[in-house]
């Protein structure tokens, strides 16, 4: 049998390919033999910026890498920088900063489930997606004054108070996404269509995952239920109850209804942290930011972001400005190994089901 | 969970129709607006009256969109630059870094976000607000959506608002250790204790260094730079900085009239950084010898001329210090017993204690200054000696001759003047004084002499019988607030707003109070000094003596006739150029005697002046 194999470019520019990324693919008939993520379109340098920036200063950067759930990366950075600095965060911020993470989990599980259906053809439930992603970053307007980019977390604390009336706004959004559930269920997580389009595709087992670094929900959907938010608790992580939700199959459609689930917690999380909210200041005020310089040392830290394991690790050699900062993300993990050893022996039709069902960001994955 | 490969009703789509009958919940644009958040991080807003020119903003940028831009025509006040921020929006990120380390709150961040213009150089921006800028900030039944720019923006629309509490400074100041009342009034022991390391780390810590203090310094000290050097713990470098510009850092450090806190940008909401008690701080914990070694640096070869100093005071030591360093020989004549003047003789020890002005005139004879004690000139030495032995001469001699109100009855006996008796009480010597005192004056020398007799008059009677009274109301009265409080704690009673009629005697002749008739302008329509009086309005304050500390005068007798001629003097000060050249090119002046009663001023002339000697020598040759 003669067979040929012949080079395909998916991506930057295609349908279903999420932009800033291209996967190059050894392709044999519909078949993949070999495919080569090719994650440089995005490079912007932010690591190597922030050696640049004082350390105040650097707090408006971090939440541009990640533009789907930029607080994550703000906490990561802030993490870092109290470490080393040795402040200690008032309790009333670490909720704060709680809420406004797990608000940033719903946001970006959220826009994973638009990219997810848009995907697979299921435009109402992306449109109902993205809309529901909107009231969230209405509430982030409300508290921060950014829709996007919060810049709401510093070194010590959080930037302001939770405005007049936010919790009860907060409390209404829940109630109102929680009540639309169902019409998420049935359109999109019990539709037939769904079963049939995921069930299957992409799986990994728990030993590959694991092998391959995965974390987030790749690896909860095979079964493991590994959280950073319960192994190694940060902000009030430690103060509230949770489940953390896990699939056995490890295929596409577990890790979907990971997401499913987890938005489900998210909730539970933000109603505990409003309704055993403390008093008391939100912000520890550091050094002057133009003679701020922090003691020499290293430090790593980590939490569970909407994809997995995100950590930071911070170097300061005694200076005003970082010495180096090193951004561990899941998506480099998910998009890169994972991703290249998925698509082995995959359909071409489902390279985009695969790579959103990992959920990539991409400028994640160059910094 | 359900499985979800069993058969559904085919009708459940048709569930989604009843959207269809909703309100959709997108606006309709533009016809529909949607009002940004109230704490938005939209365009900005700048209050110019607030906005001191600091530049902070600029500094904090981390994209660098905002940079100072000097303006024209803007009116020039004191203690603030004449430069606004401009925004550049091809580069701002909106994280309003710049509103949080704002001082006086002047940059906001408004609720503004839309900006449609056909030029790129149109997000180049210098904010304003509605204050001063009532025609590009509309009212929202002006504002069009159509027009929508920076040069439309709505009035009263602010987002994004410094919060003292979420500011990236420390508006309060690191308290300072200073000796409750009833412990300091028993001695004349210095009563500000100073910084501990730990604390001036923390106070040098706040400074934001504008520099606008720097600006404001008559010596234009390098402040933030020596406070930078006490933060980093390296004390040697921060006495060097300050003694490019001060070589009485130790004085300074404690009585300066600092108007450098004076234009601190945050004093503009909180409290001003305390520049006066960290350069004392710095000076006081690095020993004389090691001062010395390191002012040396500074030092030049040594040159032939001679220059004759008259008057040891501020003007005078820092003139001989700045032309010992460059290299001239220098004599000093002063008239006193020790070196000083007013520093030693007029300010008590408990605000400048002696050892301190010691250390700081110890390094100044160090450097080879020679200082002749006890030589009057014009007594024991004539103008005209000094003149000849020497190729400049520098005068500083101050004010040294109280004033008086020449009311009726204030020459008799149990009247006095502020300067001898605090000359007195400085050098140790006995004096008589009564049990109830009233002194005249709202200056700082009338609380320097009131609260110095409170304390001897508790250790001798004990207890404080002492009245102040002067012409100004309470809030133009002209001593340092801090001096009327602390004067107040210690038992003075302080009558503002009242001018003295006539000292009042009792049967044996005898001083026994003062009449006072009620102030109602100190100033004329032309702005002179012409007090008009309530004369209904009489109130007596009882007292066996009298103080008068109204004010001091210079005496330039020993300068003799044919200078005096020669020299322009408008009313009792030296009219002379910006490095106190006089009309006689070999004479210079400095000091009280230029610019009125101030240390710092005092210590700038001196520097000025010792350039513009040198220049005169350098070109004389």
């Amino acid at each position: 049998m003669i067979t040929r194999e012949l080079e395909l470019y998916y991506g930057p520019q295609h349908l279903g390919m999420v932009g800033n990324f291209s996967i190059t693919l050894s392709v044999e008939g519909d078949t993949i033999v070999e495919a080569k993520a090719n994650p440089g379109y995005l490079h912007r340098g932010f690591e190597k910026l922030m050696e640049y920036r004082s350390w105040t200063q650097n707090l408006t950067l971090p939440c541009r890498i990640n533009v789907v759930e930029p607080d994550s990366m703000e906490m990561i950075y802030m993490m870092g920088v109290e470490s080393l600095a040795r402040i200690e965060v008032p309790e009333r911020a670490q909720y704060i900063r709680t809420i406004v993470l797990e608000l940033s989990r719903l946001a970006s599980h959220l826009f994973g489930a638009w990219a997810y259906a848009n995907m697979l053809g299921f435009d109402t439930v992306a449109q109902w997606a993205m809309a529901y992603r909107d009231f969230v970053l209405d509430l982030f307007e409300e508290l921060t004054g950014g829709r996007v980019y919060h810049i709401y977390m510093c070194p010590g604390g959080v930037r302001r108070d939770l405005p007049d009336g936010f919790e009860e706004k907060v409390m209404n959004f829940i109630k109102t996404l929680a009540g639309h559930v169902p019409d998420f269920d049935a359109a999109l997580f019990e539709n037939k269509l769904f079963y049939k389009r995921a069930k299957g595709i992409g799986q990994i087992s728990r030993q590959e995952a694991i092998e391959l670094g995965a974390t987030g929900q790749v690896l909860r959907a095979t079964g493991m239920a590994y959280d950073i938010r319960k192994v190694e608790p940060y902000a009030a992580y430690d103060k509230v109850k949770f489940e953390v939700p896990t699939r056995e199959d490890g295929d596409a459609y577990s890790r979907l209804w990971v997401i499913h689930d987890e938005m489900i917690q998210s909730a539970h999380i933000i109603m505990q942290c409003i309704e055993n909210l403390p008093k008391g200041k939100v912000y520890e005020r550091t050094p002057n930011p133009f003679k701020w310089k922090i003691p020499k040392g290293e430090t790593y830290v980590r939490i569970e972001s909407s994809r997995g394991e995100l950590g930071a690790y911070v170097v300061s050699n005694g200076g005003k400005n970082p010495y180096r900062i090193f951004f561990r993300t899941p998506s480099f993990t998910h998009g890169i190994p994972i991703l290249e050893k998925l698509l082995k022996g995959a359909n071409i039709a489902d390279v985009g089901n695969i790579m959103i069902s990992l959920y990539v960001v991409p400028p994640e994955i160059d910094r | 969970m359900k499985s979800n490969t069993e058969k559904k009703s085919a009708l459940k789509p048709a569930k989604s129709i009843k959207y269809l009958f909703q309100k959709p919940i997108t606006f309709r644009y533009p016809f529909e607006t949607r009002d940004a958040s109230p704490r938005y991080r939209g365009f900005h807003l700048n209050d110019w009256e607030k906005c001191t020119g600091c530049g902070n903003c600029a500094d904090i940028c981390p994209t660098q969109a905002i940079t100072m831009v000097e303006i024209k025509d803007l009116p020039v006040e004191t203690g603030k630059k004449a430069e606004r921020p401009q925004i550049d929006y091809g580069r701002c990120c909106y994280c309003g870094l710049c509103v949080d380390i704002c001082p006086p709150g002047a940059l906001r961040l408004s609720r503004d976000y839309l900006h449609i213009d056909h030029g790129t150089e149109s997000f180049v921006y210098l904010p304003k607000d509605e204050k001063l800028d009532k025609e590009h900030f509309v009212t929202k039944d002006k504002y069009s959506i159509f027009q929508a720019n920076l040069g439309h923006r709505r009035a009263n629309y602010e987002g994004f608002v410094s919060e003292l509490n979420f500011v990236l400074f420390e508006p309060e100041r690191t308290p300072m250790n200073i000796e409750p009342p009833e412990v300091r009034i028993n001695s004349f022991i210095e009563e500000v204790k100073g910084y501990t390391a730990e604390k001036a780390k923390e106070e040098s810590e706040r400074c934001l260094e504008c520099k606008l203090c720097e600006d404001i310094c008559p010596a234009h000290m390098k402040i933030s730079d020596y406070i930078n050097y006490i933060y980093e713990d390296n004390l040697e470098d921060s006495v060097k900085d300050i003694y490019i510009d001060n070589p009485l850092p130790g004085v300074c450090g404690r009585v300066c009239t600092h108007k450098c806190e004076t234009v601190c940008s945050l004093g503009k909401r909180g409290e001003p950084v305390a520049i006066r008690w960290l350069k004392r701080y710095a000076v006081d914990n690095v020993d004389v010898n090691h001062i010395e070694d390191i002012v040396q640096v500074f030092a030049s070869s040594k040159k032939q001329h001679h220059i004759a100093i008259v008057g040891s005071g501020p003007s005078g030591l820092s003139a001989a210090y700045y032309l010992s360093l460059m290299g001239y020989k220098i004599t000093i004549y002063e008239a006193k017993p020790m070196a000083g003047g007013i520093m030693r003789y007029g300010i008590p020890k408990y605000r400048l204690p002696h050892e301190a002005l010691d250390k700081d005139i110890r390094v100044i004879q160090d450097m080879g200054v020679e200082i002749k004690t006890n030589s009057a000139v014009g007594k024991d030495i004539s103008f005209e000696d000094i003149r000849k032995s020497s190729d400049a001469v520098f005068i500083g001699t101050g004010f040294m001759k109280g004033r008086s109100t020449r009311i009726p009855g204030i020459d008799s006996e149990g009247c006095y003047q502020a300067l001898p008796l605090l000359e007195k009480i400085s050098s140790g010597e006995d004096f008589w004084l009564g049990k109830e005192i009233v002194v005249i004056g709202g200056g700082n020398v009338a609380f320097d002499i009131a609260r110095s007799l409170t304390r001897i008059q508790k250790k001798k009677y004990g207890e404080v019988k002492i009245t102040l009274t002067c012409l100004e109301k309470r809030d133009e009265m002209l001593a340092d607030e801090e001096e009327i409080i602390e004067g107040q704690e210690e038992g003075i009673t302080v009558k503002p707003g009242r001018g003295p009629k006539e000292v009042l005697f009792d049967n044996n002749h005898k001083v026994k109070g003062l009449r006072t008739v009620k102030c109602v302008k100190i100033f004329d329509e032309e702005g002179k000094f012409n007090p008009t009086y309530d004369e209904s309005d009489v109130e007596d304050y009882s007292g066996e003596m009298i103080v008068e500390a109204i004010g001091q005068a210079p005496d330039y007798s020993y300068l003799g006739e044919e200078i005096m001629k020669k020299l322009e003097i408008v009313r009792g000060k030296i009219i002379t150029d910006e490095y106190g050249r006089t009309s006689i090119p070999w004479l210079f002046a400095g000091g009280d005697i230029v610019h009125g009663p101030d240390v710092i001023h005092a210590i700038a002339d001196g520097h000025r002046a010792a350039q513009a000697i040198d220049t005169y020598l350098v070109n004389r040759k």
